[in-house]
């Protein structure tokens, strides 16, 4: 379980955040949705540690993330995964070995047990046949099947995903979802994602927290989006004209 | 000495505190400064070879232009040909142009993987970005460039001989008379010293500028000329620096 209390984070006068308090539950997944701008990327980077936040704190279980000198937040890490909005795979290296790099630089596994969990998370992302290929040989997908299999490589607790649809078809991303769901349920995963794509929010939405002008502008679950009035929620989720249309001929 | 100066020296400083920390696992830090001592030296060699033997054959030319009809003996060409090259061309040209070379290469290396968050990958990982990244550069910097150096300056000597010996400027025997009189292994004390220090330099002021770089390709840009410009000017005050500790 992830905890974030009273967040407040500004750059120079530019408040970005005010005030976010949020729980992310294991074994849900977790969605930051809202526009462009909001304030979802600055709040994942600082649940991750990347970013200070200018004010409150945030809680890995019942351990203050914010407070902790740099070896304990490394220990921490050690249980994340996360998958970067450009993959952030690294270009110099194959596929194995991008997957194969934190165990590398953290275990003192033989180099069988290795290459058999890199095929295994491999498999896990239905991606084989690549393990030679570097990065700019694999299609987006492909890629961010990888950054998948690298983030869950080492068996983490908090899988963090920011914008994992970016860049990809409908289909693809609908798989990518899924992928993401069933490894969190699989492994009671508190995973964390960054998105505005409303069909990741409608099909792998346990809870959703709608961030709005770098305030939390709403909370739920996906059962709770269509019901709901909240106004900046209607607002981001039928911003289409079609949506629109759809809502109008459900009415 | 303007205040931003200071803010970057200071920060320097305790970023080398980080970059000198203990690593995560010694045989991946290992694994990394061999790629590097091969990207460094081995990359570097034949720029090297260039310039050292038109800077020797250069020298020979002038110095002997320099004293020719004066009641100088012309062995001493050979001589002032190697102490210049000892003392100074050779580790300073050799690094200066290294930092050019290698050092705008580490701050475009590193900045680019901070623009596409694989130091922001590395740091969720749990690995220390700083120690990884850096580190096993600038040892790398730090064991090959005085090998480099001592290159140059043996190929600076022999390019000083082939530009003049058969062109007739002096006698191979005059030459040879000349690089062997008068040897102050002090003088080659202070060629590696130089070395050691400049590699530091080059190398540890060209992964600052990448490791920090914020922004886009303009000042991914403009981090790799400033590598290349603040270690020139960092080389040149070591190298003053030095001179004046080391021959007073």
């Amino acid at each position: 379980m992830i905890r974030a209390e009273n967040i407040f984070k500004s750059f120079g006068t530019q408040n970005i955040l005010e005030d976010i308090s949020l729980t992310f539950k294991a074994g849900q997944t977790n969605l930051i949705i809202g526009r462009s701008g909001a304030g979802k990327t600055v709040l994942l980077k600082i649940l991750v540690g990347l970013y200070p936040p200018t004010k409150g704190k945030v809680w890995y279980n019942d351990v203050d993330f914010t407070s902790l000198d740099k070896k304990s937040i490394r220990d921490i890490r050690m249980q994340v995964g996360m998958l970067f909005q450009g993959t952030a795979l690294f270009d110099s290296m194959t596929v194995e070995e991008n997957i194969r790099f934190p165990m590398d630089m953290f275990t003192n596994q033989t180099a069988k047990e290795k290459i058999d969990r890199v095929n295994f998370c491999l498999e896990r992302v239905d991606l084989t046949g690549v393990l030679d290929k570097y990065p700019s040989q694999l299609s987006g997908g492909m890629q961010k099947r990888v950054g998948i299999a690298r983030a869950i490589v080492l068996k983490p607790k908090y899988l963090f995903c920011d914008e994992p649809n970016s860049g990809l078809d409908p289909k693809t991303s609908m798989v990518i979802d899924q992928l993401i769901h069933e490894i969190t349920i699989e492994n009671n995963i508190t995973t964390i994602i960054n998105t505005h794509d409303m069909n990741s929010v409608m099909e792998i939405g346990d809870n959703i927290a709608l961030l709005h002008n770098g305030q939390l502008a709403w909370e739920g679950s996906n059962d709770q989006v269509l019901t709901s009035n909240n106004k900046v929620l209607q607002d981001f989720v039928f911003a289409s004209p079609f949506l629109q249309k759809v809502r109008d001929l459900h009415a | 000495m303007n205040i931003k100066f200071i803010e970057h020296f200071g920060k320097f400083l305790i970023w080398m505190k980080q970059v000198f920390s203990k690593p995560e696992k010694m045989s991946m830090y290992w694994r990394e400064t061999m790629r590097q001592m091969n990207d460094i030296g081995i990359g570097s060699l034949i720029i090297v070879v260039l310039i050292s033997t038109f800077m020797g054959a250069v020298m020979a030319v002038q110095i002997s232009y320099q004293l020719g009809g004066q009641f100088i003996p012309r062995y001493y060409v050979g001589y002032l040909v190697r102490d210049i090259t000892i003392i100074e061309l050779a580790p300073t040209i050799t690094c200066l142009v290294l930092a050019g070379k290698v050092g705008s290469n580490m701050a475009a290396e590193i900045g680019g993987m901070r623009q596409k968050e694989h130091i922001d990958a590395m740091e969720i990982m749990g690995v220390n970005t700083s120690a990884f990244l850096v580190m096993p550069k600038i040892l790398a910097a730090v064991l090959v460039v005085p090998v480099l150096v001592s290159l140059a300056a043996i190929v600076s000597i022999l390019g000083a001989y082939l530009a003049a010996v058969p062109t007739g400027l002096f006698t191979s025997a005059e030459y040879i008379e000349g690089i062997r009189v008068f040897l102050e292994p002090w003088n080659v004390f202070i060629m590696y010293v130089k070395a050691v220090v400049f590699g530091f330099i080059l190398a540890s002021i060209s992964c600052y500028q990448g490791y920090f770089v914020k922004g886009g390709s303009i000042e991914l840009g403009r981090a790799s000329t400033a590598a290349v410009v603040m270690s020139n000017i960092a080389i040149l005050i070591a190298d003053y620096l030095i001179a004046v500790l080391l021959t007073s």
